[in-house]
């Protein structure tokens, strides 16, 4: 049986992890090749590294902090942020990493999703979406990178979803920004609904608090994966006990 | 030595640094001359079949492999490519091992079969390598006399195969943590 995967993300900015709450504050964590060491020693499933400062301030080089991982791990992992192009999406591939994860570039170039796709496989076309309830519906945000450049598309998040599948994306990790940081739960109401419209894995982001956070998206939502910063930054949760306490839940995890 | 075929496949570093880290000598190329005093080949394979195929082809590779009588190992598209015919892109194949490459077809699946799944060896050689390996396929070989090890998505179908000296594996084995690093340690041990 397919295992729920447990996804550290880890947001670097220039060569250091960093957090923030509500993608503001960035805080430095740690180096990403020793915490991709060490969450690869803990079975993490797969971890998401999140180029901020490409994604804001521009870059045409990929980091070579990202072979420093590939050489220094063995399971999958994705980079996200600043990916533009299909050449740097390429070069980002051929120095290791499975799979890249396309947010904003998607947004203002959707066709970007269907280059990727048949060059390299839908497996590792991710895209990213961050998405935000109005009151109303839920909607997708851009450049959320920073509070300056984030903006409002217009675009209903059930429509970009359906958009991004039907142009090649691989796998949807939906970022709920009301959640984002603040460590409440995952954003079940709104990742039920993604979920019935997702034929690719969907991977849900943003909220986790405590390990029964994870119990509950799996449970409620059967989400294909949950990813989270915080709680492993700062080992509040260590993916073994979480693992442990998942398949008590008989949810299917690999130990 | 271990000669690593280089067709395009974006998992070729991964493959690399994973002999890297089971101390294995390897070399990398994508010239017949290059690869003719290697022990084994490895064929890594991401992306579409029918591309893989078509760079093997521009290589003018594949009369060579087909004849060749070294141990190579397939692995996921690498693997694929070694049927008769794959349904991606309706894309005829190298026909070393019998049978069809299908797509995923029950709609209750999300597709790409994408993660850990569990691979049980029927190979008694490979049996404590049973365990949980990485996949990310869409298209997958069904169960068949040339069956070494399976994994249930849906349907059971192949995640390890061998006809001749043709060996293919639908998981990646470069990824899969140390249960990845044991089986390929095993299985460059045995050839």
């Amino acid at each position: 049986m397919l295992t729920k995967r447990i996804i550290p993300c880890l947001d670097v900015k220039k060569g250091h992890v960093v957090k923030g709450i509500k993608f503001q504050n960035h805080k430095i964590m740690g180096d990403p090749v020793e915490l991709a060491i060490k969450y690869s020693d803990q079975n993490a499933d797969e971890l998401v590294f999140y180029d901020i400062y490409s994604s804001v301030e521009d870059s045409s080089v990929p980091s070579s902090w990202i072979e420093n991982i590939a050489k220094n791990i063995d399971i999958p992992f994705c980079v996200a942020g600043g990916i533009k192009s299909l050449s740097k999406a390429s070069q980002i591939l051929n120095i290791g990493a499975d799979k890249i994860s396309i947010n904003t570039p998607a947004l203002e170039n959707p066709s970007l999703i269907n280059k990727l796709a048949k060059a390299h496989g839908s497996q590792c076309v991710v895209i990213g979406i961050d998405s935000f309830f109005n009151g109303s519906d839920y909607f997708v945000y851009a450049r959320t990178g920073s509070e300056k450049s984030k903006y409002h598309t217009g675009k209903k998040t059930v429509d970009w979803l359906q958009e991004a599948q039907d142009r090649g994306a691989g796998e949807i990790v939906l970022n709920c920004m009301n959640q984002d940081g603040v460590r409440e739960g995952y954003d079940i109401e709104q990742l039920e609904i993604m979920k019935n419209l997702c034929k690719v894995p969907l991977i849900a982001s943003g909220g986790a608090g405590c390990k029964g956070d994870f119990k509950d998206v799996f449970l409620k939502c059967d989400v294909d994966g949950a990813l989270a910063a915080s709680v492993f930054h700062n080992n509040e949760i260590k993916i073994m006990d979480l693992k442990r306490d998942l398949i008590c839940e008989k949810i299917p995890v690999r130990l | 030595m271990i000669g690593i075929i280089n067709c395009g496949g974006a998992n070729l570093q991964s493959v690399m640094y994973a002999l890297d880290r089971i101390n294995l000598k390897y070399k990398v190329s994508d010239t017949w001359n290059d690869l003719k005093n290697s022990r084994a080949l490895i064929l890594p394979g991401v992306g579409a079949a029918g591309t893989v195929m078509r760079n093997l082809k521009n290589l003018n590779l594949i009369e060579n492999l087909k004849n060749d009588t070294r141990p190579i190992l397939g692995i996921c598209v690498g693997m694929q490519i070694f049927f008769d015919f794959s349904e991606e892109e309706n894309k005829k194949c190298m026909e070393v091992i019998p049978g069809k490459i299908k797509k995923f077809s029950n709609r209750q699946l999300t597709i790409p079969h994408m993660g850990w799944n569990k691979v049980k060896f029927s190979d008694p050689y490979f049996e404590d390598c049973n365990g949980y390996f990485y996949f990310a396929n869409s298209y997958y070989a069904g169960i068949s006399e040339h069956t070494l090890g399976f994994t249930h998505y849906g349907i059971k179908f192949s995640s390890f195969v061998n006809k001749k000296n043709f060996y293919g594996v639908q998981f990646h084995p470069e990824k899969s943590s140390n249960i990845g690093k044991k089986f390929l340690t095993k299985f460059f041990d045995m050839i």
